[in-house]
């Protein structure tokens, strides 16, 4: 699915289907400038990790890609489709999935529940059919135990596996991530890597926000680092992680 | 002489486990740098310590007292002072009127309005205007002097070059070393791992709440700090924590 | 002429509504909290003058010197015991809490002194009475004055407090940034439970000048709650001399609603309140309201 005919200003040509991208992204609230002309695109099969600094605009690529916020300048593709005005639910049904980095589980429902909301409005599906996407989910995010707790009731973690749930249920072909990983212990945070492991394997795409470097770097293929608006450095992980500029940006400047 | 000494702190932040675990002794007269990405629980440790956020386990000593359980304004006349992150000045009152509101608590010590003033001079001619109209470095200026006027015996900063321009990190760095060199027990919260370094005794880098490097600042180099800051391990490793 | 006069008492009367306004206003600025049971507890301040006054045998004006300082220890009590714990349950349970007080106030002083209207009006003296001639047409009572003057003493004297005492500063301090005043060594419960004494007192003081000025029963308070809070929106919340300027304006509306027909000056006084919360001013605190 190449998208070079319809839109003959990409004069980049890649085999690989371009799923999700974003180019030339501006976001300014008043004076400051959070997003500096970005470009960033997840691949199918992909798994891209996002790191910087905090302040770099991190959340606010991944806001204007799931389009909870509209850009100033710039434009989002999916699959080829210009999507820069598509309401957020809207993209959501188009496959753009969401996790947050502070989940918000619809407290009065039970777990089910709340995935149940994912799989009927997010991917539109009923019944039967519907039921056994919810199980399905709440198989591969270890959830099936608390099917029928209230979600307020949950602790973190498994807040945190909820909101990654819900966000699955809406049968995504690319997945947005946000600091899901902080607050785990090392046991919980391995069995993340696997659930998501997993969610590659089913073919899910993955751009992950994180902090906590040494779990994102377990799954992802390419490293994406950001600083004050702007892409400083992007490649195989390692590469990055120790890149001069990357290290400078989180540490300030080696002292001379 | 140990001042400062936290056994198996833990904090939460909500549902998180922002400090886990985390012992520390600190000695009168030492400074002592805290790094670590964001997320890591400096700040959480940092108001731990202050009192203004309370301690789910553990202890925490203060020349020789148990204070865990004492609340932050108690600790002020203890001599354990704050200069919270963003500064948080009280912005419809004036420079003096900030500073005054901290001088109501001091502890017996040199530090006054005056003398405040003279180790700011970039704050006299500003001293009546309203904190909200200040710049990012006058407000961090303020935020120092007001914790100072309270003479502690422990200053905590966190986090002081955030949101200023280079020049007005400078400015404030300069002050601080004046400070410094007179014996004030500090521990420092700050991304720029270069400053911290110039002005620490000792570094302590916290990774997910807790300690994953500990030492004195002349024998880490940035590459060590670097590793244990990302949980990589260093090169070669492939994402195990060191 | 006629007009001149209407507008003066228009000023006295909103004086009354300053000093109901002002304990009001007081805490809405350092904690936040609209105290639903602030009329109510100027109603328990003129039954205290007013059992003070029948026992002792004194005018009520003196039986103030035993109250005031006994509703500042009340109201510190109040605060301690029972708004702490309300504030730390977020920004709807104090409006819970002093809701079922005022309905808990109400219920006992009518167990205690039945749901018989009384006044102080009589008790109080000659100079409740007396008025100054100007013209034929325009008389200015002497209560009336004194009450403007007590006015202004009181909240020119807070405002004074606030910005020129250490105390008044760390309450300001508190009110801006309780988080922040603790850091730097203020007992953010303290300066609390101190605005919560002064709000308990100017509204006891309140309560007992309207019942000399003129009637009150056990079911009084909110009607003067929805004039204090009136007052408080019309004068923003910024300073206690807008407070003054609030009260006064309200009075001023209610006269001249009451002059141009009887029934009207209710009315009148809750038009300006929505005129004011209509405009940019007024939706301006609405948003610094629900901001916090």
């Amino acid at each position: 699915m190449t998208d070079t005919a319809t839109h003959p200003r990409n004069s980049i040509v890649e085999d690989k289907p371009r799923l999700l991208e974003g180019e030339g992204l501006v976001k300014r609230y008043g004076q400051l400038t959070v997003l500096d002309g970005v470009r960033f695109r997840v691949d199918a099969g992909d798994a891209v990790g996002v790191v910087g600094p905090n302040g770099a605009g991190k959340t606010t690529l991944l806001s204007v890609l799931a389009g909870s916020v509209a850009p100033n300048a710039g434009v989002v593709r999916l699959r080829g489709d210009d999507v820069t005005r598509l309401p957020q639910h809207a993209r959501c049904r188009r496959g753009i999935g969401r996790a947050h980095q502070v989940p918000r589980p619809f407290g009065g429902m039970t777990v089910l529940e709340n995935v149940f909301v994912g799989v009927s409005a997010g991917a539109g599906l009923r019944g039967r059919q519907a039921h056994a996407r919810c199980i399905e989910v709440l198989e591969l995010c270890g959830l099936v135990e608390l099917a029928n707790r209230r979600a307020d009731s949950l602790g973190l973690l498994h807040r945190k596996r909820m909101e990654l749930a819900r966000s699955l249920a809406t049968g995504p072909a690319v997945l947005l991530l946000d600091e899901i990983g902080a607050g785990l212990t090392d046991a919980e945070a391995e069995q993340l890597v696997e659930t998501i492991r997993e969610l590659r394997r089913q073919g899910v795409a993955i751009a992950w926000i994180e902090h906590i470097v040494h779990v994102l770097v377990q799954v992802v293929d390419r490293l994406v680092c950001m600083d004050a608006g702007r892409v400083i450095a992007e490649g195989p992980p390692r590469e990055v992680m120790e890149s001069a500029a990357v290290i400078d940006a989180y540490l300030g400047k080696a002292a001379r | 002489m140990t001042l400062l000494s936290v056994e198996r702190l833990d904090a939460r932040h909500g549902l998180l486990h922002a400090v886990r675990g985390v012992s520390l002794a600190l000695a009168e007269g030492e400074k002592l740098a805290l790094v670590g990405a964001n997320g890591a629980g400096k700040t959480t440790l940092l108001r731990a310590l202050a009192g203004a956020h309370p301690a789910a386990a553990g202890t925490v000593r203060f020349d020789g007292a148990d204070i865990t359980a004492l609340p932050a304004h108690r600790r002020v006349a203890l001599g354990i002072a704050l200069v919270p992150e963003g500064r948080r000045l009280f912005p419809e009152m004036t420079v003096v009127e900030n500073l005054l509101v901290a001088g109501r608590h001091r502890r017996p010590g040199p530090w006054t309005v005056d003398t405040v003033l003279d180790a700011f001079p970039l704050l006299r001619p500003l001293r009546h205007r309203r904190a909200a109209n200040l710049s990012g470095g006058e407000q961090q200026a303020t935020a120092i002097g007001r914790a100072l006027m309270t003479n502690p015996r422990l200053l905590l900063l966190d986090e002081v070059s955030l949101g200023l321009a280079p020049q007005a990190v400078d400015a404030v760095y300069e002050s601080l070393t004046g400070l410094i060199a007179s014996g004030t027990t500090v521990v420092l919260v700050e991304q720029d791992l270069a400053r911290g370094m110039q002005i620490a005794d000792r570094v302590i880098c916290l990774l997910e709440g807790r300690i994953v490097l500990e030492g004195a600042a002349a024998e880490l180099t940035r590459e060590r700090v670097t590793a244990a800051y990302f949980g990589l391990g260093g090169l070669g490793g492939a994402g195990g924590k060191p | 002429m006629i007009w001149v006069s209407v507008v003066i008492q228009g000023v006295l009367l909103g004086a009354v509504y300053s000093l109901f306004a002002c304990g009001l206003s007081l805490m809405f600025g350092v904690m936040r909290i609209i105290n639903l049971a602030h009329g109510d507890i100027a109603v328990v301040g003129a039954y205290l003058a007013w059992v003070v006054a029948t026992k002792a045998g004194v005018s009520p004006f003196v039986s103030l010197i035993v109250i005031l300082p006994a509703m500042l220890v009340v109201g510190y009590a109040l605060q301690v015991a029972l708004l702490a714990r309300s504030l730390r349950g977020g920004q709807l349970v104090p409006l819970l809490t002093t809701f079922g007080l005022a309905i808990v106030i109400q219920n006992v002083l009518l167990e205690i002194f039945s749901p018989d209207v009384r006044s102080l009006g009589a008790s109080a003296g000659a100079i409740t009475k007396s008025s100054w001639r100007i013209t034929d047409a325009l008389a200015i009572s002497w209560f009336g004055v004194a009450i403007l003057v007590v006015a202004v003493l009181v909240l020119g004297g807070l405002d004074v407090f606030l910005r020129r005492t250490a105390l008044g500063r760390e309450m300001r301090a508190t009110a801006q940034d309780p988080d922040a005043a603790q850091l730097v060594g203020v007992d953010a419960r303290a300066v609390y439970a101190r605005a919560t004494a002064i709000a308990v007192a100017t509204a006891a003081l309140a309560g007992t000048f309207l019942a000399i000025r003129s009637t009150f029963e056990p079911s009084s308070g909110p009607t003067q709650l929805i004039f204090a809070f009136e007052a408080v929106v019309i004068g923003g919340t910024g300073s206690l001399w807008g407070t003054l300027v609030g009260g006064i304006v309200l009075g001023v509306a209610q006269t001249i609603g009451a002059h141009i027909h009887p029934q009207y000056s209710m009315l009148a006084g809750h038009l300006v309140f929505l005129a004011v919360l209509a405009s940019p001013r007024g939706r301006m605190l609405l948003a610094r309201s629900a901001r916090t």
